[in-house]
C-alpha cells in the first residue's frame, strides 16, 4: 500500500504538475504542540491566537473521525506536513513553465494573468497594477481584504470578535485541525451599505499565502452591504499534499448579501474535507455556490444558519466524480428564526465507477412560523459502473412549513449520444455536450468566464471517459 | 456513384432486418423510397448514419468509392452525409445556438475560424425561411418541441450544414399540410447537381412537393420494386398488398420450413 503522497500518478492527473519545493521553512512530518508553536512563531502572532491553536489542537486529539460519508481511512495524520511557508520572492519566469502547462492554461481558456500567477510567477505578474488600484479602490470603501494572517496583524478587534465564532474550534475533527494549524485563506471585511461590485478573488492579492491546505476563510458582511467572494479559481489546483481541509465562515449581518463561489479541482489523491458555514441575519442572504470536481474523496456541506427573520439561504453544488473518486456532498440550512427561506441545488454526475452522494440536512426549530424550504437533486450517470447516492435528512419540529424536494437519477440514453455524433461530434464530445447540458441551468448561475472555464473543465474531465 | 450498397444484410438485436439489400445513388439525385411498416426503412437509415445499435452482418456500403462501413458517426458526418431523423431526439441544456455553432466549427475543423455573425445571419435567414420563430435559437435542442417543430429543427440543420447526402426518414409522417409544404421548401431550396437525397417514406405525399427522381419499393429486407416517378402513382393505387402478395414473407417461409 502506498502512502497518499506517493500516489500521484502523472496519467491521473494529466493537468498536474509539481511545484519544485522551494519553501524557506518547513514543519517535520506529523503534529505536537511545538509545530503549533513554531507556526504561530513564524507568523509573530500575539498570545491569543497562540491560544487558540492549542486549544484547537486538544479538540482535535480528542474527536473522532467522522464515522459516516466517505472513507478515509487511509488518511494518516503522522505523514503529514502542516505547515510550510513558500518563498518570499519566487524568481521563475513564465518561460520556465513547462510547455504542456501552459498549453493545459490554454485549454481551459484562462487569462494571461492568471496563468503567470498559478504557475508560481507571480513576481513577474504584469497585471500587478491593476490589482493594485482595485485595492486602492476597496480601501477607500473601507473595505478589508487581506490574508488572515494579516488581519491577525492589524484588524484584531475584528477577528477577536468573530473568528471561530460560525465553526468553533471543537465543531468536528477537521475543523480543529484546521484551528489549529491554518495557514493563509482570505479576510474581508465590507463596511455597512457597502456593494463591492467585483468579485473578490485571493489572486487578487499577489505575494500572499493564498492556497494552502489548510486555509481559513472569514468573510463579514456588515449591515446591508454586499460582497460575493469568488474562491482559489476554477483552475487545477496543482498540490501533492494528501489533505486539504479548509475552514470557511460567512457572517452576514442584517439586510446583507453575501455570494461565496468555488469551483475545486483537485489531483487525484486529495482528501478534500472542507467546513463552511454562514450566519444570516434578519433579511440577510447567503448564497453558496460549491462545485467540486477531482480529489480522490470530498465531504462538503456548505451550510447556513437562517438566525433571524426575513434570513435566505441557497446552496448550489455541483459535483463530478471519476474513477476512485467519492464526492460526498451537499449542503445544509438550519431554519431557526420565523419567515425564513432556503433552497438546495444539487447536480451531480458520476462516472467510470465514481460515487457522488448528496448529503443535505433541513432543520426546521420548534415552532419556527412560515418556513419554506425547496430541495432538488439531479444526478447523471454515464455508465452502469458508477453510483450516485441521496440522503436528504429532515428535521421539522413545526406545522407552518412549506416543504418541496424532487430528486431525479438520469443516465446518457444512446440516443442523445448517436443524435450527436451523427451531426459530427465524436463520442466525447458529444458526452460532453450532454454533461454540460445537464449543468446548464446551474452554470447560468456562475460568473460569465467562470462558466466557460467549468464548461471546459468538464470537457477535459470527459476526454477518454467513454468508448 | 455517390452511394453504393450491395448486398447488405442488417439486424437488431440478432434480428435481422435487411436481409440483401442492393441501392445506388448517382451525385445530384433524389431517390424515394417506400414501403409498408416493418419493411426495414429506419434500419437502412440508421446503417447508413452507423447507429451502433444496428449491426452490419453482410454486405458492403461504398462511399464515393470509400468503405462507409469502416467510418465513425461523426466522420460519416463530417464527410457529408446527414440523417433527418422520424423522433428527433432532445438534448436538454444544450441551446440551438450553441449546438449549431459547434457543429459548425467542427465543420471547419478547427483550421478556419467561424465567422460568428455571418452564420448568425444565416440561420436567422433560414429560420425565417422554415417559418421558425427566432426564438428557438435561444432554446433546448428539441426540449419541449411539438412533432413539427422538431422536424423543422432537422430540416434547418441540413439547410446549415449543407450536406451532400440527406437521408430524411419519414420526415413526413405526423406533418401537417402547411408543415410538410415548408419542409419540402427546405429540401427543394438545396437540390443541385452536387446535392442528393434518400427520401424515405410510407405514403406518397412528400413525393408530391419533392420530385424523385427515382422511386424504390422496400419490402422484408430488400429493394423489390424499383423505377420512375410513375412508380409512386401505381403504388397508391394497388396498395402495399401488390407489393406483398409478390413477394411472399422470407420469415414466414423460414418458418413454415422449422415447423413443418
Amino acid at each position: 500500500m502506498s502512502s497518499p503522497s506517493t500516489a500521484l500518478k502523472k496519467e491521473e492527473y494529466q493537468h498536474g504538475y509539481h511545484f519544485p519545493d522551494q519553501s524557506l521553512f518547513k514543519t517535520r512530518k506529523g503534529l505536537d504542540e511545538d509545530i503549533i508553536r513554531a507556526i504561530s512563531g513564524q507568523k509573530n502572532e500575539p498570545e491569543w491566537m497562540l491560544d487558540f491553536r492549542l486549544k484547537s489542537y486538544a479538540a482535535f486529539l480528542q474527536k473522532a473521525m467522522p464515522n459516516w460519508g466517505a472513507d478515509l481511512s487511509r488518511i494518516n495524520f503522522d505523514e503529514i506536513y502542516y505547515y510550510a511557508k513558500p518563498t518570499e520572492e519566487q524568481k521563475r519566469s513564465w518561460e520556465d513553465v513547462p510547455d504542456d502547462i501552459k498549453e493545459t492554461f490554454d485549454r481551459i481558456g484562462i487569462p494571461e494573468a492568471e496563468k503567470k500567477f498559478l504557475a508560481g510567477v507571480g513576481a513577474q505578474y504584469d497585471s500587478e497594477v491593476v490589482y493594485h488600484n482595485l485595492k486602492k479602490e476597496l480601501e477607500n470603501q473601507g473595505v478589508v481584504f487581506c490574508s488572515p494572517e494579516e488581519a491577525v496583524q492589524n484588524h484584531p478587534d475584528l477577528v477577536k470578535k468573530y473568528f471561530g465564532t460560525v465553526i468553533p474550534y471543537r465543531d468536528n475533527k477537521f475543523a480543529a485541525l484546521n484551528s489549529a494549524v491554518w495557514s493563509g485563506g482570505s479576510f474581508v471585511y465590507v463596511p455597512p451599505g457597502i456593494h463591492v461590485d467585483i468579485p473578490l478573488q485571493a489572486y487578487f492579492r499577489i505575494n500572499s499565502e493564498n492556497f494552502g491546505q489548510f486555509e481559513r476563510t472569514l468573510i463579514i458582511a456588515d449591515e446591508g452591504s454586499f460582497v460575493h467572494y469568488v474562491e482559489g479559481c476554477t483552475a487545477p489546483v496543482y498540490t501533492t499534499d494528501s489533505l486539504h481541509s479548509a475552514v470557511v465562515e460567512i457572517i452576514a449581518l442584517e439586510g446583507a448579501r453575501v455570494r461565496y463561489s468555488t469551483i475545486q479541482n483537485w489531483s487525484g489523491d486529495v482528501y478534500n474535507l472542507v467546513t463552511k458555514r454562514a450566519f444570516a441575519y434578519k433579511n440577510a442572504t447567503v448564497e453558496w455556490v460549491d462545485g467540486n470536481l477531482g480529489s480522490k474523496r470530498t465531504m462538503k456541506y456548505p451550510s447556513v444558519f437562517l438566525k433571524e427573520e426575513g434570513a435566505h439561504g441557497e446552496i448550489l453544488s455541483i459535483a463530478f466524480a471519476g474513477e476512485g473518486q467519492e464526492q460526498d456532498t451537499g449542503g445544509k440550512v438550519f431554519h431557526i428564526a420565523d419567515n425564513t427561506s432556503s433552497v438546495i441545488t444539487s447536480k451531480s454526475i458520476s462516472k467510470n465507477g465514481g460515487i457522488s452522494s448528496y448529503r443535505g440536512m433541513i432543520k426546521v426549530h420548534p415552532g419556527k412560523k412560515n418556513i419554506r424550504s425547496r430541495v432538488v437533486c439531479d444526478a447523471l450517470l454515464l455508465d452502469e459502473e458508477s453510483v450516485s447516492n441521496t440522503y436528504p435528512y429532515m428535521e421539522i419540529a413545526s406545522e407552518d412549513v412549506t416543504m418541496e424536494h424532487e430528486a431525479s437519477v438520469s443516465r446518457i440514453s444512446d440516443d442523445q449520444l448517436f443524435y450527436l455524433q451523427s451531426r459530427g461530434f465524436n463520442e466525447e464530445e458529444a458526452a460532453a455536450m450532454i454533461v454540460n447540458g445537464f449543468l446548464d441551468p446551474l452554470v447560468k448561475e456562475l460568473p460569465m468566464e467562470y462558466a466557460v472555464e467549468l464548461n471546459r473543465l468538464i470537457e477535459l474531465q470527459m476526454e477518454g471517459s467513454v468508448g | 456513384m455517390l452511394l453504393e450498397i450491395k448486398n447488405l444484410k442488417a439486424s437488431v438485436e440478432g434480428k435481422p432486418i435487411l436481409k440483401g439489400l442492393d441501392f445506388s445513388l448517382e451525385k445530384g439525385q433524389t431517390h424515394a423510397i417506400m414501403g409498408p411498416n416493418g419493411s426495414g426503412k429506419s434500419t437502412l437509415a440508421n446503417v447508413l448514419m452507423g447507429n451502433p445499435e444496428y449491426t452490419v452482418t453482410d454486405g458492403s456500403i461504398l462511399w464515393n468509392g470509400r468503405d462507409l462501413l469502416e467510418m465513425e458517426p461523426h466522420e460519416r458526418a463530417l464527410a457529408g452525409l446527414f440523417l433527418s431523423y422520424q423522433y428527433p431526439v432532445e438534448i436538454p441544456g444544450l441551446t440551438v445556438g450553441k449546438f449549431l455553432k459547434r457543429a459548425a466549427e467542427s465543420r471547419l475543423g478547427g483550421e478556419e475560424k467561424l465567422n460568428v455573425s455571418a452564420y448568425l445571419k444565416e440561420i436567422r435567414e433560414s429560420m425565417d425561411f422554415l417559418e421558425m420563430d427566432r426564438k428557438f435559437i435561444n432554446r433546448y435542442l428539441n426540449t419541449g418541441f411539438s412533432g413539427g417543430e422538431k422536424k423543422r429543427m432537422e430540416i434547418l440543420q441540413m439547410l446549415l450544414f449543407k450536406p451532400r447526402l440527406a437521408i430524411l426518414d419519414e420526415t413526413d409522417s405526423g406533418l401537417d399540410i402547411d408543415a410538410l409544404r415548408v419542409v419540402s421548401r427546405g429540401v427543394n431550396k438545396l437540390r443541385n447537381p452536387l446535392f442528393s437525397s434518400i427520401i424515405i417514406t410510407h405514403y406518397q405525399r412528400i413525393l408530391d412537393y419533392v420530385k424523385p427522381d427515382r422511386v424504390h419499393v422496400l419490402y422484408d429486407g430488400k429493394i423489390v420494386e424499383s423505377g420512375g416517378p410513375e412508380l409512386v402513382g401505381e403504388l397508391e393505387k394497388k396498395g402495399y398488398e401488390w407489393i406483398k402478395r409478390q413477394n411472399p414473407r422470407e420469415v414466414d417461409h423460414e418458418q413454415s420450413v422449422h415447423s413443418a
